[in-house]
C-alpha cells in the first residue's frame, strides 16, 4: 500500500542529539518494529514521521513523496498512542468518525465504515458508550478502531500496549499483528518491550541513543546480534556475556568479548563447575544463577524442576558462542 | 466517629445560617409592611402577607422607583447587562486563552501580559478617567458604554489558560492527526471539554455585571438605562419621605436572580471558584 | 508552563487575541495613561493651560494630613474587615465539614450570600440599623446614631462589609479543608491529640497557602469591592468617618473636581493593587497540593 522511506534524519533539542541520522526504508504493508530503552529516541522517531514534530536535517518520503515539512493534518498517517488519546466527552462512535467527518464525508458513509471497523474489532456493542465506561483492553481497541476506520497509507504505534496489565498485553499484542497482517498497512510501530518486539515484527529495528544498532528480521537479530547492546536487549534471560582469558574460553582472538545464551548452556558430566547461588523456578522451566570458578557469573535456563545441588558441570559449546570486540562491541 | 449528634457544631453552623438569613427575613418584613407603620418605627418582624400585592405592584405599576418607572424595566437592564457582560467576557477569553496557549506568535508574551494587566486596574482605580474615554467615544447612556468598560479583565483569560494548558498533549495530537485545524479544534475538543469552567464562570461574571453600582452610577444618566441596584440606592435619597416598603420589595425583586443563579448552578460554582481563584 | 503541543501560523492568533486586547488597551490602558498624565499635570484656575509638574501632585498628597487620615483610616477598615470575615469564614468551614447531617444544607445556605450585591448589603443594613426604623437600631438606644457618630459608622461598614464577604471565604476554606489528608487526621487522633490539638497542629498549618491567598484577595475586596457598600452606607460621613482610599478617589475627582490629586491617589492605588496581586500569584501557585 504504502511505502516509508527515512534519509539522513536527524533530530536536536537544544544541544542534545536526539536522533543522529538515520537511514531506514519499510517496504509496502511491512511492520517494523523500533525497539529500546526510554530515551532512546524511538518515540522521537515516530512523532518526526507523524508530523508532530520537525527534524533538524534529513528527508522523509511516503510513497516517494516528500513530506518532511507536510501539516500531520494532511499526511493520511494514522497513529495509536500509548495512552490511547480518545476524546473524553465523545462515544466511541463519535471517536471513531471524528476524521471522517472533518474529511466531509458523508453520514451513511461514515456510518458504514464505523460499523465495519466496530466489527473487526469487537466493538460493535460499545459504540454508544464514553471512554470512562470502558475497560483498557476496550480503550486500546477503540484507538485502534479510530485509526483503522481512517483506511490510511501508514500505521504508527506508540508503546500502545505499555499501560495494559501483562495478561491482556499478551492477547492485544496477537490481535495488533493479525489486524495489521490482514489489512495489509505498512506500519511503525514502537516499543520496549523486546518481547513484543520479537513477535511482531516483519523486520526490526534496535535503537540505542539516537542509532540504529541493527536492522534486520526478528530471528536474525536473535541469532546474529551486530553488538553487544543489541545482544544484551534481545532475548530473556539476557544473553551471558564473558571475559574469554578469565573464563580459560580459547579459540577466540584477544581484546573481545564473548556471549552465549542461557538456552545453549549445556549440563555435562564433567565440564566447567558452576557454583549455584539462586535457582528461580518458572514452570515450564527453570533459571539457574551461579558462578564460574575465575568469579564470572552465568545464567543458564534449561526445560524442568529446580536442581537440588549447589553444583554443576556445564559446557559452552564454541559454535554457539557470540564473539564482541571489547572496545566498540561490534561483532567479530 | 461520633453517635450522638454535634451540638457545637449545629450550633454554630445554625447561628451563622441566623445572621444571613436575619436581613433576608427583615427585608421581607419590610417589603410587606405598611410605609406610615415603619415610619413610625413600628416594624414588625412577622411579614404581613396583605400586603404581599407589593411585589406585583412594583415589578409592573408605576411609581415606586425614584421615577416612577416600573420595576420590571430596571430588572431588564440589569439582566441584559449582566449577560451581556458574562457572555462577552467568557467568549473573548476563551479567543484569547486559545491563542496564547495553542500557538506561537510574535508579542504572545506582550499581548499576555497585556492582558494580565488589567487584573491590577479594578474600575474604582481607573473611574474617572474611564468616564472621560466613554464620554470621548460617545457611548455615555448606551449599552456598549455600560458593559465594554466591564468586559475586558483578566480572570477568565487566566482560568482558561490555566485549563487549556492542561489538556493533554495525546488529545491535541490525535485531533492534529485526524485532520483537525485549529478552530475545528476549538469547537470540536477544547469546548467541550471545558463546559464545567464555563458553568462556574457564568456564575461569577452574572453576579459581577449585575452587582455594579459605581460604574453605572457614572455611565448612565438616562432613566431608561437604570440599572436595579443603581435604582435601589437611588430611592435611598434622604431628601424624601423614603418609602421603604417598597425599597424592600424592590431589594427583594433585585437579589431573587443572582442567589437563583448562584443556587442553581452551586455545584459547578463552587468547584469553579477554586480553580479561578480571584 | 506553556504547553508542548501547539499549531503553526500567526495571523490566526493575532486575530483571536484582538477583541481583549482592543478592549484593554481602549478601556484599561488608556484611563490609565490618562490617569498618569492627570497626575502629573495641574490645571489654572481658569481652566485654561496645564502644566506639567512632575510628582508635585504626589508630595501634596503625601503631605496632606487628611490623606493620611484615609490611609489609616483604610487599613484600620481592611484589617478589621479581613480578619473578621476569614475568621467566620474559618469557623463555619471547619463545622461544616465536621457535622454530616445537613451538610448540604448548611453549605447552601452559606453560600447563597456570595450573589448579594455590596450595595445592597448597605441597603439592607441602614434599614436595619437606622436609628428611627431599623428593627435593631432603634433598640440600640439614644445614643445609637451612626450619621452623627463617625466611629458608629465605621463599626457599622465593617461589620457589613464583613458579612458579606464570609461566604466567599467559607468557599475556599472548605474546599482547603477538603485536601486535608483524612490518613492525617486518623493517625494524630491514634497518637490522642484532640479535636483542638490536631486542627492547631495539622489541620491550620495545612491551611496556610489558602489563608495567605484569601488574605490578599478579602484585602482587595476591603480596600476597592466595599466602595458602593460604603458610599451607599453613609457616603463616606459622617464627617469623612468611613472615607477609605477609593471613597476619596470618587470625592475629590468627582464631586470635588480636583483632577490632579484625584489621579495622583489613582495612582497610588493603581500601585497598591499591584503590590497586592503580585502577592496573590505568589501564594496562588503554592495553594493547593496538585
Amino acid at each position: 500500500m504504502s511505502t516509508l522511506e527515512l534519509r539522513g534524519l536527524r533530530k536536536d533539542f537544544g544541544a542534545t542529539k536526539v536522533l543522529q541520522s538515520i537511514d531506514l526504508t519499510l517496504a509496502s504493508g511491512e511492520m517494523l518494529v523500533i525497539v529500546g530503552v526510554s530515551g532512546c529516541g524511538k518515540s522521537t522517531l515516530l512523532r518526526l514521521v507523524a508530523g508532530l514534530e520537525t527534524p533538524s536535517d534529513g528527508k522523509i518520503l511516503l510513497d516517494g513523496v516528500d513530506i518532511t515539512r507536510q501539516d500531520p493534518a494532511k499526511r493520511d498517517i494514522a497513529m495509536v498512542f500509548q495512552n490511547y488519546a480518545l476524546y473524553p466527552h465523545m462515544t466511541v462512535a463519535q471517536n471513531m468518525s471524528y476524521a471522517l467527518k472533518l474529511r466531509g464525508e458523508t453520514q451513511s458513509e461514515i456510518t458504514r465504515k464505523v460499523a465495519e471497523a466496530a466489527a473487526q474489532l469487537g466493538l460493535s456493542d460499545l459504540l454508544a458508550r464514553h471512554p470512562r465506561d470502558l475497560s483498557g483492553g476496550q480503550r486500546q481497541r477503540v484507538a485502534m478502531g479510530r485509526a483503522i476506520v481512517r483506511q490510511p497509507k501508514m500505521f504508527l504505534f506508540d508503546e500502545p500496549l505499555s499501560n495494559l496489565d501483562a495478561k491482556l498485553r499478551v492477547t492485544m499484542r496477537a490481535e495488533i499483528r493479525r489486524l495489521q497482517q490482514r489489512l495489509k498497512v505498512t506500519s511503525l510501530y514502537v516499543t520496549h518491550d523486546q518481547l513484543e518486539a520479537m513477535t511482531m515484527a516483519d523486520r526490526l529495528i534496535v535503537m540505542e541513543a539516537g542509532r540504529v544498532s541493527q536492522i534486520a528480521t526478528p530471528m536474525e537479530v536473535f541469532e546474529r546480534p551486530a553488538n553487544l547492546f543489541v545482544a544484551g536487549f534481545i532475548g530473556a534471560p539476557a544473553m551471558n556475556i564473558l571475559q574469554p582469558e578469565r573464563a580459560g574460553i580459547s579459540d577466540v582472538p584477544v581484546k573481545t568479548l564473548v556471549g552465549i545464551r542461557p538456552e545453549h548452556i549445556k549440563v555435562v558430566d564433567h565440564g566447567r563447575t558452576l557454583t549455584i547461588d539462586l535457582v528461580e523456578p518458572l514452570g515450564a522451566e527453570t533459571l539457574i544463577h551461579g558462578t564460574l570458578p575465575c568469579g564470572q557469573r552465568l545464567t543458564l535456563k534449561r526445560p524442568g524442576g529446580p536442581p537440588d545441588v549447589s553444583e554443576l558441570q556445564i559446557d559452552l559449546p564454541n559454535n554457539l558462542l557470540h564473539v564482541f570486540d571489547a572496545a566498540s562491541g561490534a561483532r567479530r | 466517629m461520633k453517635s450522638k449528634p454535634d451540638y457545637l457544631a449545629h450550633g454554630i453552623l445554625l447561628l451563622g445560617v441566623a445572621l444571613f438569613i436575619l436581613p433576608m427575613w427583615v427585608m421581607l418584613a419590610g417589603a410587606t409592611e405598611d410605609a406610615g407603620a415603619i415610619a413610625r418605627g413600628g416594624l414588625s418582624l412577622m411579614p404581613d402577607f396583605r400586603h404581599i400585592g407589593i411585589f406585583w405592584q412594583a415589578l409592573f405599576a408605576g411609581g415606586t422607583s425614584r421615577e416612577g418607572d416600573p420595576v420590571w424595566h430596571m430588572l431588564l437592564v440589569s439582566f441584559v447587562m449582566a449577560v451581556a457582560i458574562a457572555v462577552g467576557k467568557i467568549f473573548i477569553s476563551v479567543l484569547s486563552a486559545f491563542a496564547v496557549v495553542f500557538f506561537r506568535f510574535p508579542f504572545r508574551k506582550l499581548a499576555f501580559w497585556t492582558i494580565f494587566l488589567t487584573l491590577m486596574l479594578p474600575i474604582e482605580v481607573r473611574i474617572i478617567p474611564s468616564y472621560a474615554v466613554v464620554s470621548t467615544l460617545g457611548m455615555v447612556n448606551n449599552f456598549s458604554g455600560l458593559t465594554l468598560p466591564l468586559m475586558a479583565s483578566a480572570t477568565a483569560t487566566l482560568l482558561f489558560r490555566q485549563v487549556f494548558t492542561a489538556l493533554p498533549d495525546e488529545l491535541v495530537e490525535a485531533a492534529r492527526l485526524d485532520g483537525a485545524r485549529p478552530l475545528q479544534f476549538l469547537r470540536d475538543m477544547v469546548l467541550p471539554v471545558s463546559r464545567a469552567n464555563f458553568a462556574a464562570l457564568f456564575v461569577i461574571l452574572f453576579v459581577y455585571g449585575w452587582n455594579q453600582y459605581l460604574w453605572p452610577l457614572l455611565a448612565t444618566s438616562n432613566p431608561a438605562y437604570t440599572t436595579v441596584v443603581l435604582g435601589i440606592v437611588q430611592m435611598m435619597a434622604p431628601d424624601q419621605m423614603t418609602p421603604w416598603n417598597q425599597i424592600m420589595a424592590i431589594t427583594t425583586l433585585a437579589l431573587l436572580p443572582p442567589i437563583a443563579v448562584v443556587l442553581l448552578l452551586q455545584r459547578a460554582f463552587v468547584r469553579g471558584l477554586a480553580e479561578v481563584d480571584k | 508552563m506553556d504547553r508542548r503541543t501547539i499549531f503553526s501560523g500567526w495571523a490566526l492568533p493575532l486575530a483571536l487575541v484582538t477583541p481583549q486586547l482592543a478592549l484593554t488597551c481602549i478601556f484599561f490602558l488608556w484611563p490609565a495613561a490618562r490617569a498618569l498624565q492627570e497626575a502629573v499635570t495641574a490645571t489654572d484656575p481658569f481652566g485654561t493651560a496645564t502644566i506639567f509638574v512632575g510628582l508635585a501632585n504626589f508630595a501634596a498628597l503625601f503631605a496632606d494630613p487628611l490623606y493620611w487620615a484615609a490611609i489609616w483610616r483604610t487599613v484600620f477598615f481592611c484589617a478589621a474587615v479581613s480578619g473578621i470575615a476569614m475568621a467566620l469564614g474559618l469557623l463555619f468551614a471547619v463545622f461544616a465539614e465536621r457535622v454530616i447531617a445537613g451538610r448540604h444544607w448548611y453549605r447552601t445556605l452559606l453560600i447563597w450570600p456570595y450573589a448579594v450585591a455590596p450595595a445592597l448589603t448597605a441597603v439592607l443594613f441602614v434599614f436595619l440599623f437606622d436609628p428611627a426604623i431599623g428593627l435593631i437600631g432603634r433598640h440600640l438606644g439614644a445614643r445609637w446614631n451612626y450619621a452623627l457618630n463617625g466611629n458608629q459608622a465605621m463599626g457599622l461598614a465593617i461589620f457589613a462589609s464583613a458579612w458579606k464577604q464570609v461566604s466567599y471565604n467559607f468557599i475556599f476554606y472548605v474546599a482547603a479543608l477538603q485536601t486535608v489528608p483524612r490518613s492525617l487526621i486518623e493517625a494524630a487522633t491514634l497518637d490522642g491529640a484532640n479535636a483542638r490539638k490536631r486542627f492547631q497542629s495539622i489541620v491550620w498549618p495545612m491551611l496556610f497557602p489558602t489563608t495567605m491567598f484569601l488574605l490578599v484577595v478579602n484585602l482587595v475586596y476591603a480596600a476597592f469591592d466595599t466602595f458602593s457598600l460604603i458610599y451607599a452606607m453613609t457616603g463616606g460621613g459622617p464627617a469623612g468617618a468611613t472615607e477609605t482610599l477609593v471613597v476619596k478617589v470618587y470625592e475629590d475627582g468627582y464631586v470635588g473636581n480636583d483632577l490632579g490629586g484625584s489621579s495622583a491617589q489613582s495612582v497610588v492605588l493603581m500601585l497598591l493593587v499591584m503590590a497586592l496581586v503580585a502577592l496573590q500569584f505568589r501564594f496562588l501557585g503554592r495553594k493547593t497540593p496538585t
